[in-house]
């Protein structure tokens, strides 16, 4: 029986598709180029009938990134009834642009109507106002919800358009009681549009209209949470027409404001936004000050804005390299190749073996096969290590890259030929979840073993991972994740497989599965045998003894008796730790002097952003030691680098990772973005933290230990670290993150260049990276942006071994270990926008390369793990976030009993 | 009496089977679909299942008793096609309105009935609003993709009329069913939500249920699952649900996903498997039955019943099968964003 489901209060559209609108989503960008009022070309096709060629221009704004597309046909030289219908009518049959909803934009209302009676999905209409009068108001609402669409309500009644933040807050305020309670509207179904004007035109009275909107957006989303806010963007650089770099530019910062302020959604042109940081820096500062209307006096902001001229840039750059060994048999060098990892010849060479052999399949199963015999070989007996393998692999798929078409060629001409039979293994990241280098590693691993492998990628759905599995008839199933929401999601296809009867063996890995996790939740769910993997390197002889005949029953056999022995344990163990009630865990907690305590006070509160980060600077804090790990090299930095089993090999990997990070560092590949910011903040609560934000106060829900301690060891939570408000003094706290960008592009590349090795190499560096840059704000901010460690010296060494005063715990990790408090840090940190890194649903931050975690400064902060709590704390926590039971115990699973 | 939102708390309710394949055990002739009334009719009117309500009304209050006593609880009127414009190819649009007044009688005298036999286990009558044999979101003509045979407002009104005569039959729901273009639903919401204002009368519950057509998980008119949800979500049914075009097997995994999402009842009611190589459908009531029970025990389902090829049968495991499994909760309707 599945557990009682929570619906939540967002807003929900559809095309053919559905389009959620949920807290985390940040902006939503409406498509505005299927306006005749708008776009002179797109007029222009509707009023010569080319209704055809208008639809490319619906599906250029899709394939921008509209997620709606507002269409309007309001002119005065056209039939707009006629020409709207006909419009949706034909789009309907474009599956490609009718996924996303349409947002229907007339100034009459028989022309929404007429769109309104097209569309099958859930629209939004735009726009009804008060103009005309409560009454009409209320009759259009009504026809409106009728067709089931959402509405957006202009600030606009009987006086007039509001322009002032005042007016705007108290028309849309009033709408808003008509709607919910006259109508019987949802909140979320409501969509404000405060009325964004055209400011630097010259007259004074227009200057103030930038921060009118962003300032009425902010109360509009204080007194109406659940309703969004939207706006034509384009109104407000309407003195600038013709200009497109000022009016982009113009676009991009107000909206960075107004995004900021809380708007959801706005009708941009969605090809032409550039993204706030790569405005050209004065150009950037001269739309500030216009948008927010500074150093404005006179027009002055205006004045300069529209002096302001062009700019130029560009850039380029290049490489090579050199070899020695040559003169063998080609087998002989296919072989080197291979153990070796050299790309360079494998062309030319397996070309040459092709005309050499009488079938193009015996290369591969000739002289190739028996190149990866010889690296399986080594790399069992431990004396190759997985960066070697990995590359071996490379040179592998490159060669076969290069036969494949030959073999194609013979399969025509012989069409009974064989069929390549190697066993299948199916491997996925689960839903939710954007973790992969653990993943690629085995899918290279097991490639090399001969195996077919089969990548689903990241965020796949259970459905589809079975079905792809029984399409492709998979030999075995490998699920792959890396946070601890992903734990269910495995859970849950395990009892997917049982109840469609599959046969396949699935495999479990990634850094928060666990042999024990895997014993008492996973295996219980599927009969046909369940094995956690540790990593890459028994993975091959895992799927060995599964697909052996005569191994696998055994195996299985012995699996399952050792599971049952973990669970059997497991069970047995429970009341061997001692817990004490959550009031005494309270009465415990970490004893703090705060009488007499000097709170350390930041240099600004707010946030700072840091955009396009040195990666140079970055780059010193590396921590090497994760890294070697991901690549299965067990040891200390950098004595690791002169170890005698792995020493060479580990040298090769670093000086390769050093490479290829000159590259990142010199030639841009990936950009490092970071928010850090300080609030003001007091505990009012023994586990709640009230923080002081502009928008309205959040108050961070902390987790308490509840084992039972030696005497005079405190029961810990976060918030003891802050000083409580009786004390009548104000303390901080802190919060930032950090993300690696811009890895897509050369990741893609590698991958289209079979190079699994550099793929997973550039991976594990962004990764490192954001570890590093989270450890370089933290010391500047210790030292500089908080400056309560301005003394502090300490090696990159002793860094990593935490010696510095103050901590950075991050949510989902041992002190904090409930995700959903990441909404809140990302909240107070400007959302996707200013973080450029978007929550999934499980709160998987994408990009991967991507750490956040809050700043503690007290000096008797700690890191410590919360462990297992009690019944009785969950139910208060709980009451405290607001959640029913259910989903607190979803999201807390890991630390419940 | 109790009413129906306070007993599908309490357990899983089950509602009728195929009607076409019931009447087509008869094996009408087209002097048995003419009858006396239509004797000397125009045209042929031989498979017009609805026209029965007004000929044979004896055979379609028959197969509603036998649903009954298979044990439903909500039984279906014979009024799927019964719409001035599926009505139009036999030229019967201006009886429309009577067939589903008849349609509705025969029904409510049946179900009440067996309501006065037992009254523990009331029985319920649902007006079926089929999807019309032409449609708002798909152009019959592929040299003319924007073409549409019907308008909106055409659609509107032949819904309005079966409206009327269903609820003035005395029918105690509406049922829009057999979705497949959800455009056409769109339609019957419209003239439901329009014809109770204009009598000004409290509506009557709405149960709502799609069709996804193939393992492509969508509706013919192309969208998902959730985007057909989003999309009638807004009549505020007493329960959405899929039936037909599918088997349960193929069903389940839509099922889940609606249970996972719909803020109302869930309804469910298969089709007896696919077709076989002889178009017919074969899937024994037994397993029928074991299938959604599994979906019961899962917590998916709130109404269960069978659609084309299912029988008195079919209904009769379906209804033993889940007997005693707790029907899924109504979700948490949160009205605020979480403490953020």
């Amino acid at each position: 029986m599945q557990d009682t489901v929570v619906i939540k209060p967002y807003l929900r559209l559809s095309g053919l598709e559905p389009l959620v609108i949920r807290p985390e989503t940040n902006f939503v960008n409406v498509g505005e180029r299927t306006n005749v009022t708008g776009s002179k070309k797109f007029a222009r096709l509707i009023k010569e009938n080319k209704y055809e060629e208008a639809l490319s221009v619906a599906r250029q704004q899709v394939e921008n990134g509209a997620q709606i597309l507002d269409v309007n046909m309001d002119d005065a030289l056209l039939d707009g009834v006629q020409a709207m219908t006909t419009f949706l009518n034909l789009l309907q049959s474009e599956p490609d642009i009718a996924k996303i909803p349409i947002m229907v934009d007339s100034s009459k209302f028989e022309i929404i109507e007429a769109g309104l009676k097209c569309v099958q999905g859930k629209c939004i209409v735009n726009s009804i106002s008060m103009k005309e009068g409560e009454e009409k108001f209320i009759q259009q609402a009504i026809i409106c919800q009728s067709y089931g669409a959402s509405v957006i309500v202009m600030a606009f009644d009987e006086k007039g358009q509001a322009d002032t933040e005042q007016r705007k807050v108290e028309i849309c305020h009033r709408a808003y009681k008509i709607l919910t309670e006259k109508v019987g509207f949802d909140p979320q179904d409501i969509i404000f549009d405060p009325n964004i004007f055209a400011i630097a035109t010259g007259l004074e009275e227009h200057n103030n209209y930038g921060v009118d909107f962003i300032e009425a957006t902010k109360k509009i989303k204080q007194l109406m949470p659940l309703t969004k806010v939207s706006g034509g963007v384009s109104n407000l650089s309407f003195s600038f027409r013709g200009n497109e770099p000022v009016r982009e530019a113009m676009h991009s910062v107000f909206l960075y404001y107004a995004i900021k302020a809380g708007m959801d959604m706005g009708i941009v042109n969605a090809g032409q936004l550039v993204v706030y940081d790569e405005i050209e820096p004065q150009l950037r500062q001269l739309c500030e000050d216009v948008i927010l209307n500074r150093n404005n006096t006179n027009n002055e902001a205006t004045e300069k804005l529209i002096a302001f001229a062009e700019t130029v840039k560009a850039k380029g750059k290049e490489e090579k390299k050199d070899d020695a060994w040559r003169n063998t048999s080609v087998e002989e060098r296919l072989k080197h190749a291979l153990v070796n990892g050299i790309t360079d010849y494998i062309e030319a060479d397996t070309e040459e073996a092709r005309l050499k052999y009488p079938k193009p399949l015996e290369v591969i199963e000739g002289p190739l096969m028996d190149g990866m015999g010889v690296v399986g070989d080594l790399f069992g007996a431990g004396k190759m290590f997985l960066p070697q393998v990995v590359k071996s692999a490379r040179v592998m798929k490159k060669s076969v890259a290069w036969l494949t078409p030959f073999i194609e060629e013979e399969k025509k001409k012989n069409p009974v030929a064989e069929n390549g039979n190697a066993p299948k293994i199916l491997l996925a990241t689960v839903k939710g979840d954007v973790h992969d280098i653990g993943k690629n590693i085995v899918g290279v691993v097991l490639g090399c073993n001969g195996y077919d492998i089969i990548d689903l990628g990241v965020m796949v759905p259970t459905d589809k991972i079975l079905e792809t599995a029984e399409k492709e008839n998979a030999d075995i199933i490998g699920l792959s994740g890396l946070i601890t929401p992903s734990l269910d999601e495995m859970v849950h296809v395990a009892h997917e497989m049982k109840r469609r009867d599959m046969k396949q063996p699935l495999l479990i890995g990634g850094a928060t599965t666990s042999r024990m996790h895997t014993a008492v939740k996973i295996a219980p769910q599927y009969d046909n045998g369940v094995v956690h993997v540790l990593d890459a390197s028994r993975s091959v002889t895992v799927a060995g003894s599964l697909l052996s005949n005569e191994q696998k029953k055994d195996f299985l056999t012995s699996i399952k008796t050792e599971y049952k022995k973990l669970a059997d344990d497991f069970a047995n163990k429970k009341p061997v730790k001692q817990y004490i009630s959550f009031a005494d865990a309270q009465d415990n907690k970490a004893k703090i002097d705060w009488d007499n305590y000097t709170v350390p006070v930041p240099s600004f509160t707010g946030t700072k952003v840091f955009n396009d980060y040195d990666l140079k600077e970055i780059r010193k804090y590396i921590d090497w030691k994760p890294f070697f790990i991901s690549w299965e090299l067990h040891g200390n930095f950098p004595d690791i680098l002169t170890d005698k089993t792995v020493g060479t090999e580990a040298a090769k990997l670093y000086n390769d990772a050093n490479d290829l990070l000159d590259k990142i560092v010199n030639e841009k590949w990936l950009t490092a973005q970071g928010v850090i910011g300080f609030w003001q903040a007091n505990t009012i609560a023994p586990d709640t933290i009230e923080v002081k934000y502009e928008k309205a106060n959040i108050k961070l829900e902390s987790l308490r230990q509840q084992i039972k301690k030696a005497a005079g060891h405190p029961n810990l939570a976060l918030s003891d670290f802050i000083m409580p408000k009786e004390k009548g003094k104000k303390d901080f706290i802190g919060s930032f993150s950090v993300t690696i960008k811009g890895i897509e592009p050369h990741i893609k590349k590698f991958a289209e260049a079979l190079d699994d090795y550099n793929k997973i190499m550039l991976q594990a560096l962004a990764d490192r990276l954001a570890e590093a840059f989270a450890e370089c704000l933290h010391e500047r901010t210790r030292k500089e942006f908080w400056g309560y460690g301005k003394d502090e010296s300490l090696t990159n060494e002793e860094l990593i071994k935490e010696q510095y005063t103050g901590i950075r715990p991050a949510p989902g990790y041992p002190a904090c270990p409930d995700h959903t408090e990441k909404y809140k840090l990302f909240e107070l940190l400007g959302g996707e926008e200013a973080t450029g890194i978007h929550l999934t649903e499980s709160l998987a931050m994408y990009p991967a390369a991507s750490v956040c975690g809050w700043y503690f400064s007290h000096p008797q902060s700690q890191y410590f793990g919360v462990g297992k709590i009690q019944k009785d704390q969950l139910d208060d926590y709980a009451q405290r976030k607001g959640m029913s039971i259910e989903e607190a115990e979803r999201w807390l699973r890991p630390i419940l009993e | 009496m109790p009413n129906i939102r306070d007993l599908l708390k309490q357990r899983i309710l089950i509602i009728d089977g195929a009607m076409g394949t019931m009447i087509q055990r008869h094996k009408p002739t087209e002097a048995i679909y003419r009858g006396e009334r239509f004797k000397d009719w125009k045209i042929d009117v031989k498979n017009n299942s609805d026209i029965l309500n007004l000929t044979q009304p004896a055979i379609i209050e028959g197969i509603h008793r036998e649903y009954l006593e298979a044990g439903a609880d909500i039984i279906e009127t014979n009024t799927f096609a019964a719409t001035s414009i599926p009505q139009a190819d036999f030229e019967l649009q201006p009886y429309v309105y009577e067939i589903n007044v008849e349609g509705a009688k025969i029904a409510r005298k049946a179900a009440d009935e067996y309501t006065k036999k037992d009254p523990s286990k009331p029985r319920f009558v649902a007006g079926a609003i089929g999807p019309l044999n032409k449609t708002l979101s798909l152009s019959p003509d592929v040299n003319n993709p924007g073409y549409r045979a019907v308008t909106f407002d055409e659609v509107v009104d032949a819904y309005y009329e079966q409206v009327k005569g269903l609820v003035d039959g005395g029918v105690d729901l509406l049922l829009i069913e057999t979705i497949f273009d959800t455009l056409n639903a769109k339609a019957a919401i419209f003239a439901i939500k329009k014809y109770f204002r204009d009598i000004k009368k409290e509506p009557l519950p709405v149960m709502i249920s799609g069709t996804i057509t193939d393992a492509s998980g969508r509706t013919l008119s192309g969208q998902t699952l959730e985007a057909f949800y989003t999309s009638v979500a807004h009549a505020k049914p007493l329960s959405v649900g899929l039936n037909c075009a599918l088997g349960a097997k193929e069903m389940r995994p839509y099922i889940e996903e609606l249970s996972q999402i719909s803020s109302c009842y869930v309804s469910a009611y298969p089709n007896a498997g696919l077709p076989n190589a002889m178009g017919e459908y074969d899937e024994r009531p037994e397993d029928t039955g074991h299938y959604l029970e599994d979906w019961a025990k899962e917590g998916f389902v709130n109404i269960v019943g069978g659609c084309c090829g299912t029988t008195p049968d079919h209904i009769r495991h379906i209804a033993e099968h889940v007997k005693n499994i707790k029907p899924r909760p109504l979700p948490v309707i949160e009205k605020e964003l979480a403490n953020r």
